[in-house]
């Protein structure tokens, strides 16, 4: 029983994050007709927005250690220490947290830019094109990573406060052994919001109710005096700041490393088909099904029953639900089918 | 009557006792000049060329790419002091017996190729071949991962090119898969638990119960039986020992069942990205502070690396693990190599560059001891060479199996660094002694090194 809670627990959480990252993929899909590519890499350089605050944060002076003669070798201490004492030690131990304000609009201006700079161009392409672009603008994001701040994953630790695991066990009555920890309990927490916010902004706001309209029949919207493009592009900046900040806060952990981006973006598709393209709702929902049945299929009883089956277990309910519902679990008639 | 013995000429027997003394005179010197009949044909011969060839094919792209980085500086760096071109001779200074004369390889000067692995071995045999076949190298080297090791080896049985393997800890490259044409200079999984075992019963006890989490490939399966063989010994129980996806990124689900299943111990078969994720979580997930069965909670990671150390931060404060050799070691030969390399590069080398860098100088300098670059005579003169003085201590090149035998460490993570590049603090320096075993060990049976000529 407790096993069974700590791996939907898990899988809550793995499903937040897929659900994060699919959300605004089908958005994008869902409004501007693009296949994205690159929203993994959006995904990653919302992980690299923590690494670099925190490198701002950690910039140290320098002691040289005098033991070490045949190359430079330094004891860091952070300026912030030196100059604030405690309350700079807390300013870098808050650095994940602190880098959602830094996140937001980098990764709007990165949104923007992207679907200006480039995107745009590929409206009227086909798909296979759109893929291609995005895939290589994708490869080329890994790689300025890459040279800047090296292949090795970076060490981004959360705040002190919540480091550790809470007794999740104690509090519901169950075992002690059942603990979790704070910061994936907060991921979950924040990907909820997160996802409320989008839901809120597209349900109540009237720019959402045009974007909605414009899903739904773009041409009419247009006919009607709204300049629906301009609001797609801002669509897909929102898309790029919610995939950046559930990067900025899987940091944590999963160490940032360039290539974490492309280990997502796989599983987020199979997310979106699964809950059908361009279905917002559908994105969620399967987000969350897959990331349980994922934690749930690791389990080592199921797996002396199906050896292999946590590795296959999303591909095979992919195949499953596009086989009974080939649109996916909320896809829209005529999304996708021409 | 004529008499034929007055007769002038040449008799038939005369003919054939003259020709045969001339032939005999002819070949004199050649039974006297070691290796003489080794110059026969074999793949790339570099003849009367004035250079001779290397190929350096290490991961540069994908997640070991900073470990290749330093693999290719390393590898670089011992050219240069092959070809008597560095700041100073490196480990040309320190290494006994040494036949190199700091001109390249039998006065030859030597280049080299390189090829990026990607840590694919499709994509390491690609590139092999290709060095192999359009650039004419006479040996290969790289690493970082043991499936791309062993597909490699074989590539280089098949070609009759030698491969000098980099980094590679699975004992399969030296085991089931070894190869007539592979050599191994870095420890093994066996080596890794014959090391660590003392130190295991000192620090934790005898009687402790270890969870396995395994990277589902070669290289995690042997580094599990050897890590469980030496626990099961000292009188450990290992409750569970699951594999996990090579490239999981999220562990979580494979760690929460550690909590229920009364394990006190981790072990953690996983390298690069994966051991950095792997640790990060379980601390995260409160390991480091639980309390089972009266013991406090403990992680092990068998195979450390600086770089690895470097992605886990903090995380791996006090947890222990093993090496195959450090920087900060204080003998003469690893002093030599650290003031080179940190000249040259401004950093101290990682243990897969420290690999790289010995296995290049140990090829060159067994073609210099069989005075030919005939891939068989090279061999020959590298199986049951002994040596020192390349940081590792009195080492053994074993014929048999073409593993080397030599000193490794046992580490743990520094809690206290004094400076950035201070991750890993030596436990303990582990005499060749401990970490020997027989060719027929249960753990290494099967496979065969093939012939000397293919």
């Amino acid at each position: 029983m407790d096993s069974i809670f700590l791996q939907i627990l898990n899988g809550l959480d793995k499903g937040a994050a897929y659900a994060l990252i699919a959300l605004g993929l089908t958005l994008v899909f869902g409004t501007l007709g693009v296949v994205n590519f690159a929203h993994g890499a959006l995904f990653m350089l919302g992980a690299f927005c923590a690494v670099s605050l925190q490198s701002i944060l950690t910039i140290s002076k320098k002691v040289r250690d005098e033991s070490i003669t045949f190359f430079e070798a330094y004891k860091e201490t952070p300026y912030l220490e030196l100059w604030w004492g405690d309350t700079g030690t807390m300013i870098i131990d808050w650095a994940v947290p602190l880098s959602i304000l830094m996140a937001i609009p980098l990764m709007l201006l990165i949104g923007l830019i992207m679907e200006r700079g480039l995107i745009r161009h590929f409206y009227s392409r086909p798909h296979a094109d759109q893929i291609l672009v995005t895939f290589g603008l994708a490869i080329v994001l890994q790689e300025l990573i890459k040279y800047y701040f090296g292949a090795n994953p970076i060490p981004t630790p959360p705040p002190d406060i919540v480091a550790g695991s809470a007794a999740v066990g104690a509090w519901l009555g169950l075992g002690d052994n059942v603990v979790y920890p704070w910061w994936r309990l907060i991921y979950f927490l924040f990907s909820m919001l997160i996802i409320a916010a989008v839901f809120a902004f597209l349900h109540l706001t009237t720019f959402g109710m045009v974007v909605r309209a414009g899903m739904h029949d773009r041409e009419t919207v247009g006919l009607l005096g709204i300049n629906v493009e301009k609001r797609f592009t801002i669509v897909f900046g929102i898309a790029a700041v919610v995939a950046g900040l559930a990067g900025v806060m899987y940091a944590p952990i999963l160490p940032p490393d360039y290539h974490m981006g492309m280990d997502f973006l796989v599983l987020s598709f199979v997310v979106v088909v699964v809950g059908g393209m361009g279905s917002l709702g559908g994105a969620v929902a399967a987000g969350f099904l897959l990331g349980i049945l994922q934690s749930v299929a690791s389990m080592n009883e199921v797996k002396s029953l199906l050896p292999g089956i946590d590795q296959i277990i999303i591909y095979l309910v992919a195949v499953v639900i596009l086989l009974v519902r080939p649109r996916g679990l909320m896809g829209r008639k005529g999304v996708a089918e021409d | 009557m004529t008499d034929q013995k007055n007769k002038p000429g040449v008799s038939r027997r005369g003919f054939i006792k003259t020709s045969g003394g001339i032939a005999a005179a002819a070949a004199m010197p050649a039974f006297f000049v070691r290796n003489a009949w080794a110059e026969e044909s074999f793949i790339n011969n570099p003849g009367n060329a004035k250079t001779v060839k290397l190929g350096f094919n290490v991961p540069q792209t994908g997640a070991y790419a900073d470990e290749g980085a330093d693999e290719l500086r390393a590898y670089k760096l011992a050219v240069k002091h092959i070809n008597g071109e560095g700041k100073d001779n490196g480990l040309l200074e320190t290494m006994q017996p040494l036949s190199l004369k700091g001109n390249g390889i039998l006065g030859k000067k030597v280049e080299y190729v390189t090829g990026d692995t990607q840590t694919k071995s499709d994509a390491a045999r690609a590139s092999a071949k290709r060095m192999i076949e359009k650039d004419g190298v006479v040996m290969f080297s790289g690493g970082s991962s043991s499936g791309v090791a062993i597909a490699q080896q074989s590539l280089a049985q098949d070609m009759g090119v030698v491969f000098m393997c980099g980094l590679t800890h699975s004992n399969d490259t030296t085991g089931k898969d070894k190869r007539r044409y592979g050599f191994r200079h870095f420890f093994n999984a066996y080596m890794s638990g014959a090391a660590m075992g003392p130190v295991l019963k000192e620090r934790m006890g005898a009687d402790r119960r270890a969870y396995h989490l395994t990277a589902d490939y070669t290289w995690g399966w042997t580094q599990e039986e050897s890590i469980k063989s030496t626990t099961e010994a000292l009188g450990w129980e290992t409750v569970e020992a699951v594999r996990t996806p090579l490239g999981a990124g999220d562990f979580s689900q494979y760690i929460t069942p550690v909590l229920n299943s009364g394990a006190d111990v981790l072990i953690l078969n996983h390298y690069g990205k994966d051991m950095i994720n792997s640790l990060t979580q379980a601390v995260q997930f409160g390991l480091r502070d639980k309390q089972v069965n009266g013991k406090t909670f403990e992680i092990v990671v068998p195979l450390y690396s600086r770089l690895m150390a470097q992605g886990a931060g903090e995380n791996i404060a006090g947890i222990l693990g093993s090496t195959n050799w450090n920087w900060s070691l204080q003998d003469a030969a690893s002093r030599a190599f650290v003031k080179s390399f940190g000249a040259e590069y401004g950093f101290p080398p990682s243990q897969a560059a420290h690999t790289c860098y010995v296995q290049t100088l140990l090829y060159a300098n067994a073609c210099e001891m069989a005075g030919t670059f005939a891939p068989w005579e090279v061999i020959k003169s590298l199986e049951g060479f002994e040596f020192d003085g390349m940081g590792n201590g009195p080492t053994l090149y074993r014929a048999d199996d073409h593993q080397c035998f030599k000193n490794i460490l046992v580490v743990e993570g520094n809690a206290n660094p004094s400076s950035q590049f201070d991750l890993l603090k030596v436990v303990q320096e582990v005499p060749r002694e401990q970490v020997t075993y027989e060719p027929d060990n249960p753990m290494f049976a099967g496979g065969d090194l093939g012939p000397y000529k293919v």
